[in-house]
């Protein structure tokens, strides 16, 4: 049978690529502190030894639209070519192809599906910086075959709260009863509090540390009870209007399950955003 | 009013890189011809499958065609979408994070809740 070999949830900061690859005069002062710290978190999925990595992210208006738009999606396609031309004029972010792992795509789906989620699929799928940030920082060998479950916390109406811990759960159930003996990393991106496009965008830090830091709490400690009851769909605007990203980070609460205690946190403070790094080994510490 | 026909404008000139430019440089223009030949544009179908109802009322035309992206806000346009096609045609005008922290100033009389984004 296949075992979760590491559960990572993060967020996905799109300037990272260009904040670590810059030099001289170009290179911001952050960002020597920044790598340090991504590089640290990516070990934690280094000695996990994975072969697949599921990845969960969200379409941010590039391929999914508002003329047809899923709520849950997962990607089964050989390949995923990945980035697109606004990513690049505005984060430097290069263009990527990745392996698919159609498999699991396959078990996700039809397990999905009779699990009581109906979720979409998609045969053809570019994915953007929600799922490459996190190749980049974790895995930048970009090496290993990927299966993409793509969340709408971007176009309302959305899902509720708890429908994204409930699916990270379906999901931990099926692939743990996934009849291949491969080592599957679980990565899911999405944000703490954030603004953009609004009033409080781009501030000397993310628009409200005092929800950050209770989020932290919430999902280090895998506390479902705490974080559901003060998180719903009205209650996500006040800290930021872009902070429905949480969810994503929900979802990966239930993979790692309910009470889980994080193996690794991390945080880091940045101007506009705060980056917060977990991970969770379903086996056992690995140090 | 139409929320989706605006986000619409801004997506469909977001994604491509001589539209960005065009809309910059002549915004009135941009959206006359956005408006009489996208508009109605299904983005998954053959042209002469294109929709029939689709159109900006006056304060929408206007917004866009003054690149009123305060106005835009107030009338529930998907903010990421605006904000990332307005960096892409000011941002160049300003000194690093410039524009971004005068976008936000010139939103700071809104109030929670925010204009309703839903479609």
């Amino acid at each position: 049978m296949a075992t979760v070999c590491a559960v990572i949830a993060s967020t996905h900061h799109p300037f990272y690529y260009r904040a670590s690859t810059a030099t001289g005069a170009d290179r911001p002062p952050f960002a020597d502190e920044w790598v340090s710290k991504v590089e640290k978190f990516r070990e934690t999925l280094t000695k996990a030894r994975p072969d697949v990595l599921v990845m969960v992210g969200s379409d941010h208006f590039h391929q999914l639209w508002l003329d047809n738009m899923p709520q849950f999606l997962i990607g089964k396609a050989p390949f995923y070519d990945a980035n697109w031309y606004n990513e690049e004029r505005e984060f430097g972010m290069p263009k990527m192809t990745l392996h698919g792992h159609e498999d699991l795509s396959a078990h996700l789906l039809r397990k999905g599906l009779d699990s009581g989620f109906d979720l979409a699929f998609s045969n053809e799928l570019r994915i953007d910086h929600s799922i490459t940030c996190p190749i980049i920082t974790l895995r930048p060998e970009a090496d290993l075959p990927i299966v993409p479950i793509y969340t709408n916390i971007f176009a309302p109406p959305l899902p509720q709260p708890k429908r994204f811990i409930q699916l990270g759960q379906t999901i931990r159930e099926i692939i743990d009863s996934w009849p291949e003996n491969l080592r599957v990393a679980v990565i899911g991106t999405g944000h703490l509090s954030l603004e953009l496009g609004g009033p409080r965008q781009f501030g000397d830090h993310g628009p409200d540390p005092e929800f950050d830091r209770r989020a932290v709490d919430w999902i280090s400690t895998g506390d479902f009870d705490g974080c559901l009851s003060q998180v719903t769909l009205d209650s996500l605007h006040l800290p930021g209007n872009a902070t429905h990203g949480f969810m994503d980070f929900m979802l990966m609460m239930g993979v790692a399950g309910e009470n889980a205690k994080a193996d690794y946190v991390d945080t880091f403070d940045l101007f506009h955003t705060m980056e917060a790094y977990f991970t969770w080994y379903p086996e056992g510490s690995l140090s | 009013m139409s929320k989706y026909l605006l986000n619409k404008f801004l997506f469909t000139i977001d994604r491509d890189p001589d539209l960005v430019e065009r809309y910059r440089t002549d915004p009135v223009e941009t959206v006359r011809w956005w408006e009489a030949e996208e508009a109605n544009r299904i983005l998954n179908c053959i042209l002469e499958e294109r929709s029939t109802w689709l159109a900006f009322d006056d304060v929408e035309r206007k917004a866009l065609s003054e690149h009123d992206y305060v106005k835009l806000f107030e009338l529930g346009t998907h903010p990421f979408l605006t904000l990332t096609l307005f960096i892409a045609m000011f941002e160049r005008d300003h000194e690093p994070l410039g524009f971004q922290k005068e976008y936000a100033l010139r939103l700071n009389h809104f109030q929670m809740p925010y204009p309703d984004i839903a479609t």
